[in-house]
């Protein structure tokens, strides 16, 4: 039997979500799937755009791969238009002419920009905000310009407004409504919103009709207002709302919604049982839905429609929470409280801090039926738990809204929530998916979570409540309830960071005599010394410290399996010299060192007896190298690209940018180890963005991404600052450096830590570069004293004989361990295994 | 063979470190000496030779305890060895010869038989 022939029609968010879906289900197999995209790029997380102009690129927003598509078996063809359908032959015709035949066909075209019938608006440098090709307008127009304006204050409106405002244009929000976003806010809810806005530099027009466009005399552009007022810009942002791109089924008869949109069931089918629907250009219930995630749940009854499952499609709640321009807005339910008789209205208004909520109850104030949040989000997650779930509100519901100061109502705990409460609605987990694979034993931290029910992965916005509930419920089954680093210390690493640094304690001894408890472990131990180092960086084998660290800091060598030890000279930015690329080759050969180029742009010489060491490294030091820490916890390597110097697209000096950062770091101790890299333009070619700390040239200076990792679970950093001089660049690694040195976790590299703080990348940015818990001057004073205090270690042991009296493998007898046996391959050493070593020492001592 | 014991000086005080462990020949045994100033001074010795790695490196250990047993965790796949008795913390069927020790004047000693000098 032949498959059936499945079309979609629209590569977009939903689009895709939908192929996603019927790859996962297992029923991709049992269609021929061809995808026709207009857009260039495949589908891309839209509601993400915005970043593009920040600096992520079109293929970190993308959500699928061709070769993803390909394994999966769908047919994708982009930059293709479907024109016409024609339902009686069930075939597609496409711009490109080859018509193509369906037996099921998914509309998935989702939405255009309205643009408003004003004259004028046709002229250049009048675009929208819709694609990635528009974004791609709007800076190419902006690169020309001094002033910009939208045209719409809604909510695309003001992300639009912001994104211009990032573009270093004077930027105004003109908005025929008498206040912003009104869909969300009503009145007082705007004005304050409104002041807000108006405050980050941004005009704001409101109660303003555009009669017409026009040339500008000052600047390109002339909007001429009804009341004949005028506004001259350079360019000009249609955010208007949206309108369904529903135009093919209009055409093919399909029945439409009241408003638009191709008229839909519960199974998303159309009134063609062919045809199915789904995302932005949908009309259920006679309403588009203009957000990701009704348009997810579509996506997924619309597989279950194919396949004959019975998943449904039964409308969206388009309760939002959102930061535009950095201040907070989210709305409920039936925020205006218009939608229900006799509904009744709690209001509090702070217009000193500009905060401003509402409540809107029902007539017996028992419970919830909307909400409205301007300035603070922090109450949401609450309310709309008391929203989704329909719980009976405390007694006094006002104390949702109040201030905690003012006898605010705490969060609601996670017993409150039954198993059914949504948590995530992009993609659509209730609490007990979540409950369910911690009990199960599939999930053991915050990341298996995610990664198996993919909750807050989509817009983001229920992070933190996805945290509470998995903490809470990790804690009710007594797994991980304790935060104490070990048997001997209750405090966390952060804690004991905190009373290390704040008490001025020098040893292991004064911190377990004031904290712990016992002899330690080789869990306390490392740690405190490792925070120790962090704080004061002393010498780590003084007397004091030498018994605390674990084995490859006491011997300044990593341990290899036959317990030998491996050499790594330091070699910032991966640059050497002849010169010392012989001294390398020569003192390998004089110790019979096996030798290798490293992952990390550097050179590693294995096979060094512990007795050997000092001798080694003396040679190293007399020609001028440093230990490379390969070790410590501690920076590893600065990689580098060869950078303008020598590369025809280099923008910037990335060598010497690496090793400056190289110079600098190096040495410094923190939580674990710490990885940079500096491309010198934007084809990467130091995989920065794979990095603790990741720099990327740009025409102006230099892009900073954070928190990227390789290793076991690899994670892409985040943008973190743009254009930045060298001077400011060090100064925000600096800040960032030290802050996750006082705040991570035992072990955790800095992808897990972003992943794991409160308020993530935001409120890191918040931290370093708004200075929001004032303590600036304070990283930066602590950074400095690590910086001064620099020493190669193994220089400062060479230099004491009480060190080097360790590097015996035995006290009472010169020479090395008997046992340790070296055979030959590939004209190099390397450890006997065991069947080699029983031949070799017959007597193996054991 | 006799198993009468003695005290057999292995070095100096001077050679050990404090809070931590150094290795010693006894015989045609590598052990390992672990001097811990937080327990009344004293010093223990136990087989430097660690079983699941088959590497002489206990001495180069992580020295603490375990519910206030002085152990050694083995530095390349982190097992627990008692420093009283050699045996395994986390299997019970694995353990390592463990010695008696003791400071005597500045010298450190170990109580051995002839055995112990003899053993292959
Ligand atoms: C030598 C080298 C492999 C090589 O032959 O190329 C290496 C060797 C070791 N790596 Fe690595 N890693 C080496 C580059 C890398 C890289 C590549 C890079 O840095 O660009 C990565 C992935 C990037 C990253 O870290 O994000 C890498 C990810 C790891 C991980 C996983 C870390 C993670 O976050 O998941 C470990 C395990 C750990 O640290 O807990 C590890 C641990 C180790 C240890 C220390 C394992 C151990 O405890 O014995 C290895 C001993 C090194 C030695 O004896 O000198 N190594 N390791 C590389 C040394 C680079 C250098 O010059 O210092
Ligand atoms: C800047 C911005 C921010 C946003 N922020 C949020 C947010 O925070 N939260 C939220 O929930 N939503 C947000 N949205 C809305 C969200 O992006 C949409 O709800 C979502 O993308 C809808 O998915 P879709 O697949 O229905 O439509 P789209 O993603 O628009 O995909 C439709 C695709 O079909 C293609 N297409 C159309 N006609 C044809 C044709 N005839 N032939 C071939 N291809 C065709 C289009 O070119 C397009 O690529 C935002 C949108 C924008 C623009
Ligand atoms: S990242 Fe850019 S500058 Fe550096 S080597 Fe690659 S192409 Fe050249
Ligand atoms: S609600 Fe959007 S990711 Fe969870």
């Amino acid at each position: 039997m032949s498959k059936e022939k499945l079309v979609v029609l629209g590569n977009g968010m939903v689009g895709h979500h939908f192929l996603e879906h019927l790859a996962e289900t297992g029923l991709a197999g049992d269609f021929e799937v061809t995808v026709i995209g207009e857009e260039r790029s495949i589908a891309y997380d839209r509601v993400h755009l915005s970043e593009y102009f920040q600096g992520r690129s079109a293929s970190d927003l993308a959500l699928g791969t061709a070769e993803l598509y390909a394994e999966w078996g769908y047919d994708l063809r982009l930059g293709v238009k479907a024109t016409v359908i024609d339902r009686d032959a069930r075939t597609v015709t496409l711009s490109d002419g080859e018509p193509l035949s369906y037996d099921k066909l998914v509309l998935a075209t989702g939405s255009y920009p309205f643009v408003p019938p004003i004259p004028g608006n046709d002229l250049p440098n009048c675009l929208v905000y819709r694609t990635l090709e528009d974004l791609d307008a709007i800076r190419e127009a902006a690169s020309t310009a001094n002033t910009g304006t939208v045209v719409g204050g809604g909510l695309l409106g003001l992300e639009c407004a912001n994104a211009l405002q990032e573009l270093d244009l004077d930027t105004a929000v003109v908005e025929f409504a008498p206040r912003l976003m009104p869909v969300q806010v009503d009145y007082e809810g705007g004005e304050v919103l409104k002041e807000k806005i108006q405050s980050l530099g941004v005009q704001v027009l409101t109660g303003r009709a555009t009669q017409r466009i026009e040339k500008g005399a000052n600047a390109g552009l002339r909007m001429v207002f009804q009341d004949d007022r005028m506004l001259e810009t350079d360019l000009i942002v249609f955010s208007a709302g949206i309108r369904p791109r529903d135009e093919l089924g209009r055409d093919a008869g399909l029945e439409m919604g009241e408003r638009g949109g191709v008229k839909v069931d519960d199974q998303c089918v159309t009134s063609d049982r062919n045809i199915l629907a789904i995302g932005e250009v949908a009309a259920w219930n006679d309403c588009c839905f203009g957000l990701v995630a009704p348009g997810y749940t579509m996506a997924k009854a619309a597989v279950s429609t194919l396949s004959g499952g019975d998943a449904l499609f039964q409308g969206a709640d388009m309760s939002t929470k959102l930061k535009l321009m950095g201040v907070d807005v989210g709305a409920i339910g039936d925020a205006h409280g218009d939608q229900h008789a006799g509904a009744r209205v709690f209001r509090y208004l702070d217009q000193i801090s500009q905060h401003y909520r509402k409540l809107v109850v029902t007539g017996d104030g028992r419970r919830l039926l909307g909400a409205m949040l301007v300035g603070d989000n922090s109450y949401y997650d609450t309310l709309m738990q008391y929203f989704s779930n329909q719980l009976d509100l405390p007694e006094h519901p006002e104390s949702l809204i109040l201030p905690a100061n003012e006898g605010g109502a705490p969060a609601l705990g996670m017993d409150a929530l039954p198993d059914s409460a949504n948590i995530c609605s992009c993609h659509n987990v209730s609490k007990g998916d979540i409950t369910s694979c911690i009990q199960d034993g599939s999930a053991t931290c915050l990341g298996d979570v995610k990664g198996l029910t993919k909750a807050s992965t989509g817009c983001g916005g229920c992070a933190a409540q996805l945290k509470d509930v998995v903490d809470h419920e990790m804690a009710a089954l007594g797994m991980e309830v304790s935060t104490a680093l070990c048997a001997h210390f209750e405090h966390s690493r952060q804690e004991l960071e905190h009373v290390i640094r704040v008490e001025g304690l020098r040893s292991f001894r004064e911190v377990r005599n004031a904290h712990g408890k016992g002899l330690g472990c080789d869990i306390c131990k490392p740690t405190v010394s490792n925070i120790l180092a962090s704080i004061w960086n002393e010498y780590v084998l003084k007397e004091e410290h030498a018994g605390l660290q674990d084995t490859n800091d006491t011997f300044l060598a990593n341990m290899q399996k036959d317990g030998t030890f491996s050499v790594v000279p330091r070699v910032a930015g991966g640059e050497i010299t002849p010169k010392k690329l012989i001294v390398i080759g020569e003192v390998a050969e004089e110790y019979g060192l096996y030798t290798k180029i490293t992952g990390g742009q550097r050179i590693d010489m294995f096979g060094a007896k512990l007795n050997e060491l000092p001798a080694i490294w003396q040679k190293l030091v007399d020609a001028g190298f440093e230990t490379g820490q390969a070790y410590g916890k501690s920076v590893r390597t600065v990689k580098s690209c060869v950078g303008n110097t020598w590369c025809r697209y280099g923008v910037q000096d990335s060598v010497k940018l690496a090793i400056d950062l190289e110079d600098r770091y190096k040495g410094i101790r923190a939580p674990h180890k710490v990885k940079f890299a500096v491309s010198g333009c934007t084809r990467e070619c130091a995989e920065a963005q794979s990095k603790d700390f990741g720099v990327i040239a740009t025409e102006n200076g230099w892009n900073l991404y954070v928190a990227g990792n390789g290793g076991m679970r690899p994670r892409h950093g985040d943008l973190f600052a743009t254009d930045l001089d060298t001077e400011t660049l060090v100064r925000t690694i600096d800040r960032i450096f030290m802050f996750y040195i006082r705040t991570a976790d035992r072990l955790q590299r800095t992808a897990r830590w972003i992943e794991n703080l409160e308020g993530g990348l935001d409120y890191l940015k918040q931290v370093i570069l708004e200075d929001s818990l004032g303590i600036n001057a304070d990283l930066d004073t602590q950074i400095e004293r690590l910086v001064g205090n620099y020493e190669c270690e193994w220089k400062a042991t060479l230099n004491n004989p009480e060190s080097l009296k360790r590097f015996r493998q035995m006290i009472n007898e010169e020479g090395d361990d008997p046992n340790v046996v070296m055979v030959s391959e590939r004209g190099q050493p390397r450890p006997a295994n065991e069947k080699e070593k029983a031949e070799l020492i017959p007597s193996v001592t054991v | 063979m006799s198993k009468q014991t003695y005290w057999k000086t292995i070095g100096k005080k001077r050679d050990l470190v404090p809070g931590s462990g150094v290795g010693a020949r006894l015989g045609k045994c590598q052990i390992a000496l672990f001097w811990i100033p937080d327990m009344d001074d004293r010093v223990f010795a136990i087989n430097n030779y660690c079983p699941f790695s088959g590497v002489h490196i206990l001495a180069r250990g992580i020295v603490g305890d375990v519910e206030g047993e002085p152990v050694v965790a083995t530095p390349l796949y982190k097992q627990h060895f008692s420093l009283i008795d050699g045996r395994c913390i986390e299997h019970d069927d694995v353990a390592v010869d463990a010695w008696e020790a003791r400071f005597e004047g500045d010298e450190v000693q170990v109580q051995v038989s002839e055995a112990d000098e003899l053993a292959a």
